[in-house]
């Protein structure tokens, strides 16, 4: 399981590192929420991997077990902002297509460089 | 606190002379006296405590983890050094009154020598080697300020930069070595370094350390090699160079060396950097500064060699070498200054500095000549002056260094040449000058100036007098406890006499001032030789060169990075990781970890299939964007999935609803933009992209790998035991959401809420025309039917799910963040399926209304906990149960708790704050479709 969170998180990487070396804002967006998706699912593994269970107190009894409820919060607000950073970097893209004309991320003449 | 205030005062007070200016140049000079007299005085207030042996001193702790302080201690050598730089001060100040003509700005110009002078004080006052550095720094600020104060000169421009590029960058070093030597110490703080000697010298960072600390004492001090910008920084003003040139600038290096004697002083590597390089520059500066034409540039080089001078004696590292260099210290204090404001004086009144055009000017000025004779007297070593007595007892010294094995007579012989030299130029400074025929081409009639500019010479020409004829009245108490500082140790008041009777020193005295009066009566061979056949390499050309090439250099690499490509920055960023995290795994420094894995069962294989080739599928599809957007969605869900099954129910709920709110917000801006990327990239970036990809996708594969089979410590264990009796919740995510991390969560909404009012102006910016407002006629577009009436009936339904989400939130999966998604992808539904106007019509209007709410409401149940007297934020809760007997068991005991305020806010701010992103980009859709096919009936 250990390889399948890692390799999952290594591909959503490399496939969003390839979308935002695009010349295109909506390109580079599309791998920002791809960097974004990988950076939350890598904080959260970093609390190690638990498979069904819940950071639930079960109130009363000592034996259950549970997973690392700390990542779990910090992925928790880190996806809620993740999603405003995306809101964000949207419009910027929407504003420099309306002022300049262009959606390319070096604005007009960028294609020549 | 009186040791904060002698530094702060000529720090804040610097605003003063500036401010009195418009009053009058008087006024002006006054509050800059004042200033410096006030903390003169407060000085003064210390001398019983520091000629006692005590040490005063204070620290307001700053970073006390990293060891920063503010703090300040006067010992006897700090003592020595406040004295100079405020008396010294005090009389410069007196002296710029009249030095200064009509045209410069005297505001500033005491404004820059007040903050220069606290930068001073405080470098020699401070307690911590981090706060003596950064006082360092300032004291070449500020030097720069003053050495460029005549901004239309170029020589000033230029001699201040040089001057900053030398001794920032040795500051720089010095600041290399200090990390090292409170590494090494185990300590910043001055006092205990001071200390700790013995572990020092024998560390294995000694040495790298000693470098890097004496770069910055040399640079500063003007030794050899780096002494080039002391010349050219005589462009400033003459009352700058008589302050920053004789008695405080260049001495924060020889103060350095004084100050970690007793930690660094005593090894072999010591003795030969120090002793080396402080004989080489005082034989070499004094050559130079015989064949000078310039006053001051005389003078500067003679200072550069006095500083070498001081500088052999700490590198011979015995006590009563310490003594005599803090001694010549004050002597070259007194007599320096007084030569440079007497050659400042004959600049003024002859308008020239130049030794060829000076001569016979005793008959003019006789008081200014006679002061300059004593002043040089003094300076050569002649007796019964203050120099004499130094200088005897530094040829001493050398005599019994012995310097290299073997050749124990080639230091005496440096320094009795030097000391030869040093006589040829004292003379030469007052004999050419002021006696011989009267010079007939001056720019002015020379006559003696005001007694403002006189009597601060005329002041320190007295002290020169007066410790060579009673030294240990004098200078005896001041020296036994600046001495007793600098070696660290117990000291016996050494008595200091004028006559030491007959011995080797004495005999190398008399050579040296025979010598010097024939080297005087040759110099001619000397300057004709170095002008005619010995040109050495002019320093100023080579530093000049060597700026040259570095701004060249600079030029170039920014050049070839920054071409305005953001992609060319990115690939450069992301290759610079990709090497910088694979190195350890290629070198073997990083491997799988000791852990255990967890198995695999087949749905998690699926999910995993699926994820990646969705993932992949995003960017080899990324031109067709409506695509790209879709297949992204589903690599969301399956993240959704994967939290699920990975214990974490709070994150698949939080994932699914974000990944809602995400692909509308894509969709309605792929409306605005292009629906195709152009393929317009070449194959050879397509590579290049793809190889980044990969080694990041690979790197970071490794990363996670490394990581998640290494067994964790966590911190965890106190969350989850305290969630339910501390926290009074059993949903440990959201107890840590709203109550142990509380103060996180409430940054984060304020985030979120900035972002969403950014969001709002950038879109406000982009001027939608107001017929196309919500509400206009063209606002009336048909929506499909069936999805209207299936959402407006699903809307409750959706609402009251939010709710039982927010409710059960402290003890199930849920909470604010969640409830708060779950009610926006509710209402955006309603904006979809009925269309903005509609919806605007029935609910909220005004977000930032509600956005505010929500960060008062978090604010305001972090502020309640004052009331009871706890801390920003405390959670409180308790438990109730209804009194009524026969309702009781059915109800049972509920829960209030202050969270629920808390979480309240955050709902509000997170469905205001998506809802005014997501609201606020549907109004420019519908804008520019409008326009559109405004355009089309156009």
């Amino acid at each position: 399981m250990e390889l399948l969170v890692a390799s999952g998180v290594g591909v959503m990487v490399g496939a969003g590192v390839y979308l935002v070396l695009r010349a295109r804002t909506y390109s580079v967006i599309l791998g920002l929420a791809l960097l974004g998706f990988a950076a939350n699912f890598f904080l959260f593994a970093s609390g190690r991997l638990q498979l069904g269970l819940a950071p639930v107190i079960v109130v009363g009894d000592e034996t259950v077990a549970y997973p690392d409820p700390l990542p779990q919060a910090l992925a928790l607000t880190a996806i809620v902002i993740g999603f405003a950073m995306i809101a964000f970097v949207v419009v910027l893209g929407l504003r420099a297509h309306s002022d300049l004309g262009t959606d390319h991320v070096d604005g007009p003449g960028g294609e020549l460089r | 606190m009186t040791l904060l205030l002698i530094v702060l005062l000529p720090l804040v007070g610097a605003l003063l002379p500036a401010w009195f200016i418009r009053w009058g140049r008087n006024q002006s000079a006054l509050a800059a006296g004042a200033v410096t007299a006030a903390a003169f005085l407060l000085l003064l207030s210390l001398a019983p405590q520091v000629f006692r042996g005590e040490v005063p001193s204070a620290a307001w702790p700053w970073m006390s983890a990293i060891g920063l302080s503010l703090g300040f201690m006067a010992d006897g050598l700090g003592f020595l050094f406040a004295f100079l730089i405020l008396g010294i001060g005090l009389l410069v100040v007196l002296y710029a009154r009249y030095y200064l003509s009509e045209k410069d700005p005297m505001g500033r110009f005491y404004g820059y020598l007040l903050l220069f002078m606290g930068a001073m004080l405080g470098v020699v006052l401070a307690d911590n080697l981090i706060a003596l550095l950064v006082f360092w720094e300032l004291t070449s600020l500020t030097s720069f300020l003053l050495i460029g104060y005549w901004k239309h000169l170029p020589e000033g421009r230029q001699g201040a930069r040089m001057a900053l590029v030398v001794t920032g960058g040795g500051g720089l070093a010095m600041l290399a070595g200090f990390i090292l030597l409170g590494h090494i110490a185990g300590t910043y703080q001055l006092s205990e370094v001071l200390q700790s000697g013995d572990l020092i010298r024998s560390h294995e960072l000694y040495a790298p350390m000693l470098i890097l600390v004496l770069l910055g004492a040399f640079t500063k001090s003007a030794q050899f090699p780096f002494h080039f910008w002391l010349p050219h920084a005589m462009a400033a003003p003459t009352p700058v160079s008589a302050y920053l040139h004789s008695a405080t600038m260049v001495k924060a290096g020889v103060f350095l060396l004084a100050r970690l004697f007793p930690a660094l002083s005593g090894t072999e590597l010591w003795f030969f950097l120090v002793t080396g390089v402080g004989a080489a520059t005082l034989l070499f500066a004094a050559y130079i500064a015989l064949i000078k034409h310039d006053l001051k540039g005389l003078l500067a080089y003679s200072t550069v060699s006095h500083l070498g001078l001081i500088t052999t004696l700490f590198g011979i590292g015995t006590q009563m070498a310490a003594m005599v260099g803090v001694f010549h210290i004050m002597n070259h204090a007194a007599f320096k200054a007084s030569l440079f404001m007497n050659a400042g004086i004959v600049d003024h009144e002859t308008g020239t500095r130049d030794i060829r055009r000076l001569s016979g000017l005793w008959a003019a000025m006789p008081i200014t000549g006679f002061l300059a004779l004593i002043a040089a007297a003094s300076m050569a070593g002649i007796p019964p002056f203050n120099g004499f007595i130094s200088k005897e007892m530094f040829f001493e010294r050398t005599v019994e260094a012995g310097f290299l094995p073997g050749v124990p007579w080639l230091l005496p012989l440096i320094v009795t040449l030097a000391g030869l030299f040093s006589v040829a130029y004292s003379i030469r400074l007052v004999w050419s000058v002021f006696f011989g025929p009267p010079a007939e081409d001056l720019p002015k009639p020379p006559h003696d100036p005001p007694f403002g500019m006189l009597l601060p010479v005329g002041l320190l020409v007295a002290l020169c007098v007066l410790i060579g004829l009673l030294p240990n009245l004098f200078a005896g108490p001041m020296l036994a406890v600046a001495t007793g500082a600098t070696i660290g140790a117990e000291w016996e008041p050494y008595s200091l006499s004028l006559w030491h009777g007959f011995n080797v020193p004495l005999l190398m005295s008399a050579l040296a001032v025979a010598g010097g009066i024939l080297a005087y009566r040759a110099r001619w061979i000397f300057i004709n030789l170095q002008e005619g056949r010995l040109p050495i390499p002019e320093a100023k050309r080579i530093f000049d060169g060597a700026v040259d090439r570095l701004a060249a250099g600079s030029y170039w690499l920014t050049g070839s990075m920054e071409n305005g490509s953001l992609q060319r920055y990115l690939a450069l960023l992301v290759g610079v990781a990709v090497v910088a995290i694979g190195w350890p795994f290629l070198t073997g420094a990083w491997g799988t970890g000791p852990g255990g894995t967890t198995p695999v069962d087949g749905m998690s294989l699926v999910v995993w299939a699926v994820l990646v080739s969705a993932a992949i599928g995003t960017a080899v599809l990324h031109h067709r964007r409506l695509i790209a957007v879709i297949v992204l969605s589903v690599v969301g869900l399956m993240l959704a999935l994967a939290f699920v099954h990975l214990s974490a129910p709070d994150l698949a709920l939080t994932q699914i609803s974000v990944e809602v709110v995400t692909i509308v917000l894509l969709l309605l801006a792929l409306h605005l933009l292009p629906k195709e990327s152009p393929r317009e990239d070449s194959g050879g970036r397509r590579a290049r992209d793809l190889l980044l990809a990969v080694g990041a996708g690979a790197g970071v594969t490794a990363m996670a790998w490394v990581i998640l089979t290494t067994p964790i410590s966590t911190i965890s264990d106190f969350h989850l035991e305290q969630s339910y009796p501390g926290g009074g919740g059993t949903n440990v995510v959201n107890v840590i959401l709203v109550d142990f991390r509380g103060f996180d969560t409430f940054g984060e909404i304020i985030v979120l809420a900035i972002a969403g009012l950014g969001i709002y102006a950038m879109i406000d910016a982009l001027g939608v025309p107001d017929r196309w407002r919500i509400g206009s006629p063209e606002d009336e577009v048909r929506y499909p039917l069936l999805l209207t009436v299936i959402t407006r009936l699903l809307l409750p339904l959706a609402l009251l799910v939010s709710m039982y989400l927010f409710l059960r939130g402290h003890n199930q999966p849920g909470g604010g963040f969640i409830a708060g998604l779950v009610t926006a992808v509710a209402l955006i539904l309603q904006y979809v399926a009925s269309g903005i106007g509609w919806t605007t019509h029935r609910f909220v209007r005004d977000f930032h209304g509600v956005i505010a709410l929500g960060v008062l409401a978090a604010g305001a149940t972090g502020l309640g906990s004052w009331l009871f007297g706890f801390p920003f934020l405390t959670g409180w809760f308790d438990y109730f149960e209804i009194p009524l007997r026969f309702i009781g068991p059915a109800i049972g005991e509920f829960e209030l708790a202050s969270a629920v305020l808390f979480d309240i806010g955050v709902y509000l701010t997170v469905v205001a704050g998506v809802l005014l992103m997501l609201v606020n980009m549907g109004k420019i859709r519908n804008a520019s479709a409008a326009s559109e096919s405004a355009e089309g009936e156009g």
